[in-house]
């Protein structure tokens, strides 16, 4: 086939970058050749607009074992015990066929975990969706929640945490972000730089088909009217060859056969290839007609850049193909030495013993292009004086408006779907601050969580970077663990427009600062780019999935009260900031206005204080204040102890609104014992810590002194209806 | 020999699958449905050109696996 | 008490019933799929997961594996036999438990806590149980409705041969309390000899208080005894 313009284009690179590709390699390339780099060099595998950006982010700590570059991060958990995670997007297949692209995108970021000699214990997700009156958020809702509740639950891995959200921004444009963590030795990582030359290269897996063709490509281009058109680049994917597929490799990681390993992702066999063979500074030579197809007549292009699911690629140490091939073939899986590491640091393909493309791996890595995108800075949105009459308000109907909408309602009907207790180590399961899993015969746990706050990042990127990790670190903090590390999706608009590059900047900037700040670095994550359909961009949507220890179980905290009479305490100061809170959202349907102020000594250094005194076993639940303020916080505590609660509003200047539901940051509620007070006010008085008593807990009632007293049956009645009402069930 | 085979619920079993198919069928502005059952169909190619040899074995197959006789009927047509 | 666990393509939750049979002290071993011989033992637990990715139907395909004949045979010589979930599926694919296993009424995988009753404790299973005792156990699945026909219902009700319902957290069982739509709320059911019992909720996930329960252990205490 003849190179033209046009194939250039569909291709998805720029006039220029093919001018970069032929003086790299120093001719035209054909179209195999071209396909290859389009698959490379797409902002997906390439990262192109964001490295710059994304190396500015800290990825060290004293716990950090493997920062971002390989297929997930690690990080020590004590004991040889290490952590591998990452999260990662399916933002466009999702859209295009929710349930099989939800399903993928949970698969896929299984394997770039146990790839690495881990067995994943646990998943979770964000998935966010367009208004509830979209007409397509239902079907695409019930089959995302169906798609990762399918590949989860079949490959026996339980989903123990996420969020779900809603938001115009969404309306062309879904995000589903999967996060998986898995438990490794410390001692056994295995990475996916090839060493050695002439070490066999080895095929495992399902069988390429054509699925997903150009998907990295797709994942990379904005949605226009012919988005249904997209549909054959979906892939399919089969959990249970997955399950097969980890069986297998697990088995095989027991011994010293592999030399390293990498899951066949976005860009299938071509990206496998390349960055194992770039990583190791070798060069890499494939047999096509060794590839296990499942499709008749697949020509090198097609397999190449297939998409299919549930395959692995692996460089072994000489002598070992034969037990490695018993082990496959007993899991029912194909194997096929499909090619040999050299020392030409070329990628080298052949088909029906013709050499069809030659590229030194260089061109197709290193030498990507990078680019420096022009980026507009935001400024701070200025506090627009409200002119609604907030004392009109009556405090329980607000607290009924943000306790009965689609992002505040209680959300077991998504949950239910997911198993959560499969491996028999779920600690604490969704609904809580964060997800706490037991690591497998032993007392001590780890605690996970996925957070993002779209609204806060778009009213002001720079602030919103910095709460979306702070909102993190308190999560885990809450459940008494001890938070040591991050992954990121990155999800935006298109890089090439001003202002969107200037959120993906300035929210990074924020990311960076806060993660710098708690100790609490990057150590894996992923950038979607080009989430805009119709030149309407998402809003800046960073998902954080932070990842803490538990080093003894038996002082895991959570939300739910525990005891009639107890003290109920806020930890840090109130100021009342109402902007961009659920109340201005939910109550007055106000977006303007700058998100709450970061500070982040304060997070600190109550979140230390906080750790401090559940450690010492001195409370009895603990919930951090975010969404929604105090009252919504307390509700939920509540809720899920079946305690109410009495509460008076300590004498302060603001309003009640401003104090019920402002969102200010660096903010706990605790429940403790009235015994226990000296001892606690203790430890916050030494570290200068503000707190304020607030009342204490009771039988059957949320009551708020001179305003409104609700029954506890009524307040879960109000937090529990809304899914079942949303899809007509009862 | 190409064989087609069909497996469906026995009437008395419950069909959650197909009465979500009619329901919303129904929403979709089809109004004359009456009924509709959902079921399996699979396509055998069977080495073996003696008709009656041919009928025990699909008949086998179809008892000893691909229905569930508890709670499946299956019909079978033999296409040339 | 010696035990085999059945491990088939695609079953997942084998390891945590081989924690939960050598935590009560009960001497396991492995068995995969492709064995020809079962191990001498005296119980046979079927565990839970997606055997065959629940191809052509939930437990089909295992129910054809080369090991069934043994478990069959074991079964037919009054050995104990225990099957979980997709084990309770392959139970009744071959024939050893009556009826049928249908998709979940609302046509949704269902992972949640319930309250059962234990009906029967006149066997190895539930011995340690009080009668008509109301327990917490964890469902997760997509085909537990359990189906038969009106005389095979009877026939179970009658001779006593369901061991579990599902019910309220009082004990009361109605249609409140049944989240996949089983005919009378049906749980779990027994053979006629009851020395084979079916159960779709898992009594491996609740033996640790850290997990939310132990009322699963009684189950595991019970065979212990026997």
């Amino acid at each position: 086939m003849k190179i033209n313009s046009n194939i250039v284009d569909k291709h998805g690179i720029s006039p220029d970058e093919y001018k970069k590709i032929i003086k790299l390699i120093g001719r035209e390339p054909n179209i195999l050749e071209l396909g290859i780099f389009s698959a490379m060099w797409n902002e997906h595998c390439s990262y192109k607009s964001s490295k710059k950006y994304l190396k500015t982010l800290p990825t060290k700590n004293s716990k950090v074992i493997q920062g971002p570059g390989e297929n997930a991060g690690v990080i020590d958990i004590d004991d040889n015990d290490a952590l591998v995670f990452k999260i990662e997007s399916h933002n466009h297949p999702s859209f295009i066929e929710p349930y099989q692209g939800a399903a993928t995108g949970v698969g896929g970021i299984l394997r770039d975990v146990f790839t690495m000699g881990a067995r994943p214990i646990a998943l979770l997700n964000s998935i966010h969706f367009g208004e509830t009156s979209n007409p397509k958020t239902k079907n695409l809702l019930n089959g995302v929640v169906s798609g990762i509740g399918g590949y989860g639950n079949c490959i026996g891995i339980p989903t123990v945490g996420g969020e779900v959200k809603f938001n115009s921004s969404y309306n062309e444009n879904i995000l589903v972000n999967a996060m998986a963590i898995g438990l490794a030795k410390k001692n056994k990582i295995f990475y996916s730089k090839a060493e050695g030359v002439d070490k066999p290269v080895i095929y495992v897996g399902s069988k390429t088909g054509r699925d997903g063709i150009h998907g990295a490509s797709m994942a990379s281009a904005e949605f226009d009217d012919n988005a249904e058109e997209k549909k054959p680049t979906v892939q399919v994917g089969d959990p249970f060859t997955e399950k097969l597929l980890l069986e297998a490799c697990l088995e095989l990681m027991m011994d010293d056969s592999i030399i390293s390993i990498q899951d066949m992702g976005a860009a299938g066999l071509t990206s496998s290839s390349v960055e194992m063979a770039s990583k190791g500074n070798l060069g890499i030579q494939i047999d096509l007609n060794k590839v296990p197809c499942r499709e008749e007549k697949m020509t090198p292009y097609e397999m190449m850049l297939s998409e299919s699911q549930e395959r692995m690629l692996l460089i072994l140490n000489s002598g070992k193909e034969e037990n490695a091939k018993k082990i496959f073939t007993k899991w029912g899986l194909d194997f096929s030495i499909i090619g040999k590491t050299t020392n030409t640091k070329n990628l080298v393909l052949n088909f029906n013993n013709e050499e069809v493309a030659n590229l030194p791996l260089s061109s197709l890595s290193a030498n990507a292009p990078v680019y420096e995108r022009k980026w507009k800075k935001n400024i701070l949105p200025k506090k627009i004086k409200i002119t609604n009459n907030l004392k009109s308000l009556k405090i329980l109907e607000s607290l009924s408006a943000i306790l009965n909408s689609p992002n505040n309602t209680e959300k077991s009907w998504v949950w239910e779907q997911y198993d959560q207790t499969v491996m028999a180590d779920t600690i604490q399961k969704s609904g809580g601050n964060a997800a706490v899993v037991r690591i497998h015969g032993k007392n001590k746990g780890i605690a996970a969580t996925v957070d993002s706050s779209s609204h806060y990042c778009l009213a002001h990127p720079l602030t919103g970077g910095k709460l979306v990790v702070c909102e993190s670190w308190r999560n885990l903090i809450s459940v008494g663990s001890y938070p040591i590390a991050i992954t990121n999706c990155l999800n935006f608009g298109n890089p090439t427009k001003e202002k969107i590059m200037g959120q993906f900047v300035e929210c990074i900037d924020g990311i960076s600062q806060a993660c710098r700040y708690l100790d609490y670095p990057v150590v894996s994550g992923n950038v979607s780019f080009y989430n805009e359909t119709q030149k309407r961009s998402i809003s800046p949507t960073p998902t954080i999935g932070g990842v803490g220890l538990i080093k003894n179980l038996n002082f895991m905290m959570t939300k739910n009260l525990k005891k009639i009479n107890s003290t109920i305490l806020v930890i840090g100061k109130t100021l009342g900031h109402l902007y961009q809170s659920e109340f201005f959202r939910e109550v007055l349907g106000n977006n303007n206005g700058p998100p709450p102020e970061v500070n982040l000594f304060n997070e600190k250094n109550n979140g230390l204080a906080v750790q401090k005194i559940i450690s010492k076993g001195l409370v009895n639940s603990v919930h951090d204040i975010s969404s929604g303020g105090i009252l919504i916080s307390l509700a939920e505590m509540c809720i899920s102890g079946n305690i109410g609660v009495k509460i008076k509003i300590p004498r302060n200047d603001i309003s009640p609104n401003e104090y019920l539901f402002g969102e200010d940051q660096s903010r706990y509620l605790i429940e403790l014992d009235k015994s226990k007070e000296d001892e606690v006010f203790k430890i916050l008085k030494k570290s200068s810590i503000y707190y304020e008593k607030i009342g204490h807990s009771q039988k059957e009632r949320l009551e708020l002194d001179n305003e409104f007293s609700i029954k506890l049956d009524e307040l879960n009645k109000l937090n529990s209806g809304w899914f079942k009402n949303y899809f007509n069930e009862n | 020999m190409k064989i087609s085979i069909t497996v469906t619920f026995k009437e008395d079993v419950l069909d959650p699958q197909g009465k979500v198919v009619k329901q919303t069928l129904k929403n979709m502005g089809y109004n004359n449905i009456e009924n509709v059952r959902q079921g399996k169909y699979f396509e055998i190619e069977l080495n073996e050109n003696d008709r009656k040899k041919s009928e025990k074995i699909i008949d086998d197959i179809c008892k000893n696996l691909l229905s569930n006789t508890v709670i499946e009927n299956y019909k079978i047509n033999y296409n040339k | 008490m010696k035990s085999s666990v059945i491990v088939f393509p695609g079953s997942n939750c084998d390891r945590d019933i081989k924690v939960a049979l050598e935590k009560f002290q009960i001497k396991n071993q492995m068995v995969w799929h492709n064995e020809t011989n079962l191990p001498k033992c005296d119980l046979v637990v079927l565990p839970g997961g997606f055997s065959y990715g629940d191809y052509l139907r939930t437990g089909c395909i295992a129910s054809k594996s080369r090991i069934i004949n043994d478990v069959i045979e074991h079964g037919k010589k009054g050995g104990l036999i225990l099957g979980i979930c997709n084990g309770f599926q392959i139970l009744i694919e071959t024939g050893l438990l009556p009826g049928a296993l249908l998709r979940n009424k609302k046509l949704r995988f269902l992972s949640k806590n319930v309250f059962l009753k234990v009906l029967n404790t006149n066997n190895s299973f539930c011995s340690n149980y009080k009668s008509k005792e109301i327990i917490e156990l964890t469902i997760a699945h997509n085909e537990g409705n359990y189906f038969g026909s009106k005389d095979l219902i009877k026939r179970l009700e009658e001779n006593n041969l369901v061991a579990f319902k599902y019910c309220d957290i009082n004990g009361d069982i109605e249609e409140k309390s049944n989240p996949n739509g089983s005919l009378n709320n049906i749980a779990g059911i027994l053979n006629e000899k009851k020395n084979i019992l079916g159960m779709m909720p898992h009594p491996e996930r609740l033996i640790d208080p850290l997990l939310s329960g132990e009322d699963g252990s009684l189950l595991f205490k019970s065979l212990l005894k026997s």
